[in-house]
């Protein structure tokens, strides 16, 4: 059996939307990274539905560009992080807010 | 003709020198380099004098153009000299006296620790003088009667530690101010007009009939340029700021009041002459302005007690005379009474400068007396330069006198006969001022008997009997006084023998100066009664003044005061005006426009502060924001692509 194609497209949608609430309501730095990452992956899921719905294989290729920035950002937001977490025990993201106006 | 870039050039040589090395060269070597330049910008003059000599009457303008000043769309303004009868009379006798005053300063201000700078000044002075006599435009000529203004300003100045030097200074700067206000805007109505500041342009047109005036126009020009001249020229009501001028050193008064500054007024009327033609009210204003002042000054001289202050007034009243002669319409007259002042003026400056020296810095003719024995230069040749401005003949002022009276007859008896009072009135308070000077009883404190041996050690004049001043200082008088005695001869009123008129008549042509003929009969009559006046008044004053010095009934405070008009004009500055402008400073400027401009940076501060609270610094604001953000936009999308 075939598993219809919106079904991806929901899975995707509720995956992004776990992602936006957590980045959203949690505070620790690590746990709305992998929020982030959750969204990422969510809009993944849906560039490769869409690819074979539509029999378009730029939808794939978008993929592999969005897993190279990916990657990129968690090294650059991971080296961040373990920096802050050396300055201080626990870092909250609100602790992080000497740039407000 | 080269010789006309020497004119200008030798002053400006000496000028710099003076201003780099003014210090070094010091005294005397200061004051020999700007007599020798000023000396040599005359040579210069009259060798250009001659070369124009040897042209056609009718070819005697020749430009001298250097460079092209400002070039701007249609305008060109060009860097040039226009060398014509006009100018060159100007030129001659400018540099001619002005040298004759350098030489005397030499003697004069020896000792002062500033010596460097006063011939700094002297030198730019002459030549500001004569680029605004020599320039070929309004706007060129400008430069120099701006240039005259600030060495007036920083040669009456010129012992600036004194507050009444530096408020005299100020005060002639401001005055000169106004009028130069109106010239600036002659030059932008004869811009807008004309296109064109250049004489050729302006004025040529004008004078050969190729071109006529709309007679608003040249009244508004000619008057605007009159009010530039008013200033200048000190005439009513600008004429305040001479007497005070009386606080630079004595020969700075002989150049301002004779060769120099004042003039210039005279020679814009006469070199205007074109645009006058057109406006005949114009020419009333100037002719009456000329009257009124020649008497009111005259009046206030007669009440002074201040050796150069009479003077002063005479000099406003005198011109006074040459805008009445140029009003009236005969340039000729006007000019050969300036040249003719320019010699007796400068004569009675420098000998009062001789008295004053030999007096220690005396200036109260009541503090003076029975100076005849101990200067008989200066007193002869004072008395040559006191009988030519009282108009005794054969002396210069009355044949001058009597061109300008004839003319003023022509025009109105009236102004004629305000013209005869003030010639008695001459007479009278110059009569009072030789009397109180030379003649009578010494009235001053003897410093020989008083300091006995003491006094000479000081050095050569710095005590003793009053005694002649140097020789450097008495030749230029002895020169001064031949000038005031025969130089009217260069415009004697007999056949043949009218040079000066000659010589400027293609500057003057019969379309805009109509000559007009006066009787010989009517001539001689009013010859005959100006001098009777003269005589009158010359009598009056000897004999009232001879025995005293002391007649307050011929002096009543209100000449001593001069009509009260400075205190009058001082007292609605300070009180009204004052008010006026500090209203404006406070209300409108620091209340509107700052306020105004204070608001709109307050404004912006404002809604900056207000704006900053978005910036929160928490994460998840922001990110709450991208993600509002990009729903909307997809909500926006969504609509447009469904519909």
């Amino acid at each position: 059996m075939t598993v219809p194609g919106a079904w991806y497209l929901v899975l995707a949608a509720v995956l992004f939307g776990i992602g936006a609430t957590g980045l959203l309501v949690r505070r620790n730095v690590l746990v709305m990274f992998m929020c982030i990452e959750l969204m990422l992956n969510a809009v993944n899921l849906t560039f490769v539905t869409f690819a074979r719905l539509l029999d378009d294989i730029g939808g794939q290729a978008s993929v592999f560009f969005v897993l190279v920035v990916a990657a990129a950002e968690v090294v650059v937001g991971l080296a961040i992080i373990v920096a802050m977490f050396r300055r201080r025990a626990a870092a909250t993201a609100d602790e992080i807010h000497i740039l407000k106006g | 003709m080269d010789a006309a870039y020497a004119i200008l050039a030798l002053p400006l040589l000496g000028t710099a020198i003076l201003l780099f090395g003014g210090r070094r060269t010091g005294d005397p070597a200061s004051g020999w380099i700007a007599t020798a330049m000023a000396v040599g910008s005359f040579v210069a003059t009259v060798v250009v004098w001659a070369s124009l000599l040897g042209h056609s009457a009718a070819s005697r303008t020749v430009h001298k153009g250097l460079f092209t000043w400002i070039p701007v769309g249609s305008l060109h303004v060009s860097f040039g000299l226009q060398l014509d009868p006009l100018s060159l009379t100007w030129a001659l006798f400018s540099s001619g006296v002005g040298s004759l005053i350098t030489l005397y300063s030499i003697g004069y201000m020896k000792g002062d620790s500033s010596y460097g700078r006063f011939f700094f000044y002297m030198n730019l002075f002459l030549f500001s003088m004569l680029v605004l006599v020599l320039a070929d435009s309004y706007l060129f000529s400008f430069v120099g009667w701006e240039g005259v203004g600030y060495c007036s300003y920083g040669l009456i100045g010129f012992w600036f530690e004194r507050n009444s030097a530096a408020v005299a200074a100020k005060k002639a700067f401001v005055t000169n101010r106004i009028g130069d206000f109106g010239f600036m805007i002659a030059l932008f109505m004869m811009f807008g007009h004309f296109h064109s500041f250049n004489y050729s342009t302006v004025l040529a047109p004008l004078a050969s009939g190729r071109l006529t005036l709309a007679g608003a126009t040249a009244t508004g020009l000619a008057l605007m340029l009159f009010l530039g001249a008013v200033g200048k020229s000190a005439q009513i009501p600008l004429y305040m700021w001479l007497p005070d001028a009386m606080e630079g050193p004595t020969p700075v008064s002989a150049l301002i009041h004779a060769a120099t500054m004042v003039t210039a007024g005279v020679y814009l009327v006469a070199r205007s002459a074109p645009i006058l033609h057109f406006s005949p009210s114009a020419q009333w204003v100037v002719a009456s302005i000329g009257a009124a002042t020649a008497l009111l000054a005259a009046t206030i001289a007669c009440g002074q007690d201040d050796i150069k202050r009479v003077l002063a007034y005479s000099t406003i009243s005198q011109l006074g005379y040459m805008f009445l002669g140029e009003g009236s319409g005969d340039y000729g007259a006007g000019i050969f009474h300036t040249v003719m002042h320019a010699f007796f003026k400068a004569l009675l400056f420098l000998g009062a400068g001789a008295v004053i020296h030999a007096l220690h810095d005396e200036q109260d003719m009541k503090k003076m007396g029975g100076l005849w024995k101990y200067l008989p230069v200066s007193s002869w040749t004072f008395l040559a330069g006191f009988l030519a401005l009282s108009a005794i003949p054969p002396f210069d002022g009355f044949w001058s006198k009597d061109a300008i009276l004839a003319a003023a007859w022509h025009k109105s008896p009236a102004l004629w006969a305000v013209g005869v009072v003030t010639a008695a009135l001459t007479a009278y308070y110059m009569s009072r001022q030789f009397v109180l000077v030379f003649g009578g009883k010494a009235r001053w404190v003897d410093r020989a008997a008083e300091h006995g041996a003491a006094g000479h050690e000081a050095g050569g004049h710095a005590g003793g009997r009053p005694h002649e001043a140097p020789p450097v200082m008495t030749v230029p008088l002895v020169i001064l006084a031949v000038g005031s005695t025969v130089g009217w001869l260069m415009n004697a009123p007999f056949a043949g023998l009218n040079f000066l008129e000659r010589w400027l008549a293609p500057v003057f042509p019969a379309r805009i100066a109509p000559s007009f003929a006066v009787a010989t009969g009517t001539k001689w009559a009013i010859g005959t009664v100006a001098t009777a006046f003269a005589i009158l008044g010359l009598v009056a004053g000897l004999s009232a003044w001879r025995r005293t010095a002391e007649r307050p009934a011929l002096e009543p405070a209100v000449l001593a005061h001069a009509w009260y008009i400075d205190e009058t004009v001082s007292a609605a500055a300070s009180g009204p005006l004052a008010r006026l402008a500090s209203g404006v400073s406070f209300g409108v400027d620091a209340g509107l426009v700052d306020g105004l401009v204070n608001g709109v940076g307050r404004l912006a501060a404002q809604s900056g502060r207000q704006l900053r609270r978005f910036q929160t610094g928490y994460v998840r604001n922001y990110a709450l924001g991208i993600g509002i953000g990009a729903a909307a936009i997809l909500a926006y999308l969504a609509t447009r692509m469904g519909g």
